[in-house]
Parts: C-alpha cells; structure tokens; sequence
C-alpha cells in the first residue's frame, strides 16, 4: 500500500530571535505514491533536517506534513508508520539480527509466530538468513547495511525514509547496494525518501530529485529534467561528472561573444552578461573550429578520457572516447552543438529561456 | 656485555617490578597482620611479633566477633550489625545505580530545555560536604516518620549518591549515538522501553562501576550510620567502632582484627567479583554499530 506525502510550505528556524538560524525556507514537495525522491545537496543545505521533519524526530517552525493526506505534524514518529534506514546503520548492539529486525514488529504486539515468519521473509529477501543469530558487531558492514534494510521492510510502512544509507560503504559495495534498493523499491513500490550528497545515486535511483542549498530547493524534477534543462547554475554543476563548463560572455549583434574565441554561437537576447553552459561530453574537438585552445592535462578513466584544453575563453574540460589521441600541448579546435547549450543570466545565475 | 633480552629482562624492567612488588606489600602489610593476629590467642599476641605467623589456624576470636562480643551493653557480636548493613546497602547501591542510570538516560539521550544547567547544578552534590545536610535531612527524615529506620538509612544514602551515580550514567550514555535512540523511536518504542530494551543493556561496564562505587560507600559510611540509625538500625561501621570502643581489662586485639576484616570482607569480595565483570564489560561493551 504505497501512500502520498505532500511537503507543505515547511520553515524551519533553529534558535530564537536575532540568533536563530534559517535551516529551511518555503519548502513545498509533493511526492506521488510509490515514487522515489531523492534530497541531494551538499551538507548543511537541510536535507537532512527535511528528512528528520518528516520523520517526527524534529519539528517544522512551519508548515504542514501531510501522509496519506492527513498531518502528521506534531504526531510521534511511532504513530507515523514510517520506516528509516540511518547512515550508522543504528543496529541495536545487543541484540540478534533477527531481533533487530523484529523489534518494531513487536513493539506493534505482533504474535511471535507470524513475527518469525516476516523475519524469515525478510531475511531470505535480503540474502541474510545465515545471519540471523550474530549479533551487529559479528557482521561485515554490507551485511549490517542489508540488516538495517531488512529492520525498515520488515515493517511495511506506509513511507521509507534513507539518510544516506549508503555512504558508509567501499565503493563496490555501494554500487551493488544502490542496486538492490531499486529492486526492492520497484517490489515493494512503497513510497521512498532518499537523502544523500552523491549525485551518481540521486540519477540512479530517484524517479524526482530536489536539489538542494541553503535550506531552499533549486529545482525539482525528473532526473532527465535536473541533468538537461538545469534551472540555475548551482544545479546544472551541481549533477554531472566532471561539472558543466561555464564561461562568462556578452550577447554582441546575437552572437555570444568572449574575447580573442570566436565561438559561431547564436546568443539569447539579453541586455547582460550572459554565462555559456556545455557538459563536458558535449564539447567536441573539430580541426576546423575557429574556436583554439591547447591541451594541458590528458586523464584516461577507462570507457573515457577526459581533456583540459585553455583556450582564450577560460580553461574547459571535455569528455572524449578512450580512443582519443592527444598529448598536452597539443593544438586542438573546439565546436558545441547549439542544441546542447545552456544559457544562464550572469548576475542572477537562472536559467535563459 | 649484550644479553639476549628474552633471556635477561633488562635493568629497567626489574626496577619496575622491584618498586611494584614493594608497593604492594607496603599496602598488604597491614592486611597480613591483622589476619595473623586474628588467628592468635592473648598469650601469643603478647609473646611473638607482629608479623609472626600464629602457632595454628584458632577461629576463635572470629565467632567472638561474629556473635558474642560485647559492643557497649549487647553481647550478640557483629552479627546484627553486619545485617543491617546488608539489608541496608543492598537496596539502596540498587536504588541509587538505577535510578542514576534513569537520570543520565535522560540527560543525554532526551536533553530538554536547561538540562544541562539542571546537570551542571546536580554536579554540586557531588562536591557537597555530608555534613551540610545532616541537620536538614534528619528533620525531614522526622516529618516523614522515618527516624532510626533502615528505611530511613537506605533513603539517604540514596539521596546522597544520585549527583555521583548520576554523572557516571551521564558521561557514559553521552557516548551512544542518538540515530540507536531516534532508530527506536521510528521502530515505535516509547521513553521506558528504549530504556529497558536498547539503553540498559548497553551500561553493564558503568553499571558495574556504579555498583563497587556505591556498594563501598554505603557499606563503608559511618557519618550518616551514626547519625541516624537507632539502637535496633546501626550498620557494621557503627558496630564496629562500639565493639573496639567497649572497655574491658585486656584489649582483644584478635577480636578487633576479626572483627575489622569482617566489617571489610564484602567491599572485598564486590571487587573481586565485580571487577571481573568490569574488565570483561569494557573490552566487549563497543557500542559502534
């Protein structure tokens, strides 16, 4: 039973009068049931006192919590059915996996028979039957990360909350992990909310991404939406590895015009400075461009080798295959698409048109 | 000449044990002579040394200061008195440790509004001299009709001891994450059974510590057992001090000492116990999860 949850024009101050402190400004999310949101920024932009507001661990200043349509403000996080899976994992220490899984159950009064049965379910679910007699600190840290999952699904509540569940994992591990969620999100199809920083697993999982900053959300949207129509600077180098280009110029006669770099584009009309975005893979290396520059650092990652090339316009990155033969100091001619770039109004950073 | 060091320890190291070894017996010294004079008789207290071992292992003196020796105008021995230590300092050690442990929970893990200027201010107990409240406590021990009573006794040693246990539950619990509290919460346990479930079962080395602490203090106090038991509630302490105090025509110095090391063998065997507990609580007591 998937359920929504609406974000109601949430305010939270911490402190009181002059010294108070703004943490989140007029947030309004709402998520639709069985979707999965993601809350992306860096720390201290508030996604994590979001994900607490919404939790009941804290209190808005203002604004209204809405599951399943009914407010929740106010409400104790027991009586909110939601389950969250916490960044340290939050095992209880000294307890047995399968009694770790199966505390909240209890803590509902579920009979003891139907409540091994949903440990068994569970666990067999989450490849950790073996495990159910160790206790946390006999577990590897996948195998704890699988437990505290295992501790939220057992509950079948009407809402999942992760506070960035997978950041204290190996890099390997988190790959295969952030795998797993998706395929337990698309079987349960309970509705999710998903905090983290890593903007690989905000395009990966999320069906909507809020980007946020300084308690404010830059834009909300698809992951197609956040990553090729980006509503402002902050988020379009925000997503994306390596980050968007962005040089600073002057719309002259329609065209964008830098200094000493003669780029052929057509720039949107604008009485001010204006800011170019191209992704990295969008940039293209062409003999014949008039647009020069000279390569300085060659990165082969592998599948692809990223190029720095100074030109007059600044220096720029651009992704190339891994076929891809050039040696720093090269001489190289750059051309971007004019489909592929983005216009940003220099002095308040928002998207153009 | 360059010895192998697993063959010779070096001179540094003997020095260590040397200055350890005397350390220890300058502390065991005492304890070696009051057992040995316990096991003489009068004559033999009064012909051979201090530190000579008796002739044979008499127990005499030890059922004289166990049950019949006189403390003022009783005869019954320690016997009582060793009683109403116990049925005094175990419920309050037990009061005192949980309900410290109740206090730190709170403080820590469920900070409201001015807890911790409500800490900072309970650290004055801590510091606070005994004396300061003698006066005061006895009247209210008076308007509660508790005077002269174990109850009574329990009821202070309580009271005196909740800034101490309290600090140690407080400093301890600061040290668990709060996600294992808020993960509690979400998991729909209230205030008394994350207590119960998650947060007591994580205390035993502090738990362990709290107990030898309080359990030696209360065991050991003599100020409050002199001041507000009566004639039936006096604790081993008092008992203790009358039996030496008691004048006959020879001193029984085996009878004291027996009497001294029965007063002291509980303190004794808690350390012994407890300290084991202690030490195993430390190493396996990591609350990272």
């Amino acid at each position: 039973m998937a359920s929504s949850l609406e974000i109601a024009g949430i305010n939270k101050r911490f402190g009181n009068g002059d010294k108070s402190v703004e943490v989140l400004r007029r947030v309004d999310i709402h998520v639709a049931p069985g979707e999965f949101l993601i809350l992306v920024g860096p720390s201290g932009c508030g996604k994590s006192t979001l994900l607490n507001i919404i939790a009941g661990l804290d209190d808005p200043t203002e604004g209204e919590v809405r599951i399943g349509g009914k407010n929740v403000v106010g409400m104790p996080p027991r009586d909110r059915d939601i389950a969250m899976v916490f960044q340290s994992y939050a095992l209880y220490p000294t307890m047995s996996v399968a009694d770790n899984i199966g505390f909240a159950l209890e803590m509902r009064k579920m009979p003891k028979a139907e409540r091994q049965k949903r440990i068994d379910e569970v666990a067999a679910m989450l490849q950790i039957s073996h495990l159910l007699d160790r206790r946390p600190s006999q577990l590897s840290g996948g195998q704890r990360q699988r437990v505290a999952m295992g501790r939220a699904l057992a509950r079948q509540p009407q809402l999942f909350l992760f506070d960035e569940p997978l950041s204290n994992l190996d890099a390997k591990l988190r790959v295969e992990m952030r795998a797993e969620i998706k395929r337990l999100h698309q079987a349960s199809g309970i509705t999710s909310v998903y905090v983290t920083h890593d903007q690989v697993e905000a395009m990966t999982l999320g069906s909507r991404i809020a980007v946020m900053k300084g308690g404010v959300v830059q834009q909300l949207g698809t992951p197609d939406d956040i990553y090729n129509r980006p509503a402002n600077t902050y988020v379009a180098t925000f997503i994306g590895s390596p980050t968007m280009n962005l040089l600073r110029g002057a719309p002259t006669g329609g065209q964008f015009g830098i200094q000493g770099a003669a780029l052929n584009l057509a720039a949107p009309a604008s009485a001010n400075e204006v800011l170019l975005g191209v992704r990295p893979e969008h940039l293209v290396m062409q003999d014949s461009a008039p647009w020069r520059g000279k390569v300085s650092v060659v990165e082969p990652t592998g599948p692809d080798t990223y190029v720095v090339v100074d030109t007059a316009a600044g220096s720029v990155t651009l992704r190339t295959d891994a076929q891809t033969r050039v040696q720093p100091g090269d001489a190289v001619g750059l051309a971007v698409e004019p489909a592929n770039a983005h216009w940003f109004d220099a002095s308040s950073e928002n998207r153009l048109a | 000449m360059t010895a192998k060091p697993s063959l010779f320890p070096s001179v540094g190291r003997v020095l260590v044990y040397g200055v350890l070894l005397l350390a220890a017996a300058f502390f065991l010294l005492p304890l070696y002579a009051m057992l040995v004079t316990s096991f003489k008789d009068a004559e033999e207290i009064r012909t051979t040394s201090l530190l000579a071992l008796p002739g044979g292992l008499n127990w005499s003196a030890w059922s004289t200061a166990w049950s019949s020796a006189c403390t003022g105008v009783d005869c019954n021995g320690l016997r009582p008195f060793f009683w109403n230590s116990v049925t005094m300092a175990v419920p309050a050690v037990l009061i005192s440790t949980l309900w410290g442990a109740l206090n730190g929970y709170v403080l820590s893990l469920w900070k409201f509004r001015g807890s911790d200027v409500l800490f900072g201010l309970l650290l004055f107990g801590v510091f606070m001299p005994f004396q300061v409240v003698l006066l005061p406590m006895s009247q209210v021990l008076g308007m509660l009709g508790l005077s002269s009573s174990i109850t009574g006794l329990v009821l202070v040693h309580c009271l005196a001891g909740l800034a101490g246990t309290t600090l140690f539950f407080r400093n301890y619990y600061a040290a668990i994450p709060k996600e294992l509290v808020n993960a509690a919460r979400m998991d729909g346990a209230n205030f008394w059974q994350i207590f119960w479930r998650i947060v007591l079962p994580l205390s035993t080395p502090i738990f362990m510590v709290t107990l030898i602490w309080q359990f030696t203090n209360i065991w050991n106090d003599f100020l409050f057992g002199v001041v507000f038991s009566g004639t039936e509630s006096k604790p081993i302490t008092v008992g203790l001090n009358n039996l030496a105090n008691t004048s006959s025509s020879v001193k029984a110095y085996n009878v004291d000492m027996a009497a001294a090391i029965i007063a002291g063998l509980p303190t004794m065997a808690i350390y012994v116990l407890a300290g084991k507990f202690f030490v195993r609580g430390l190493t396996a007591g990591a609350v990272k999860g």
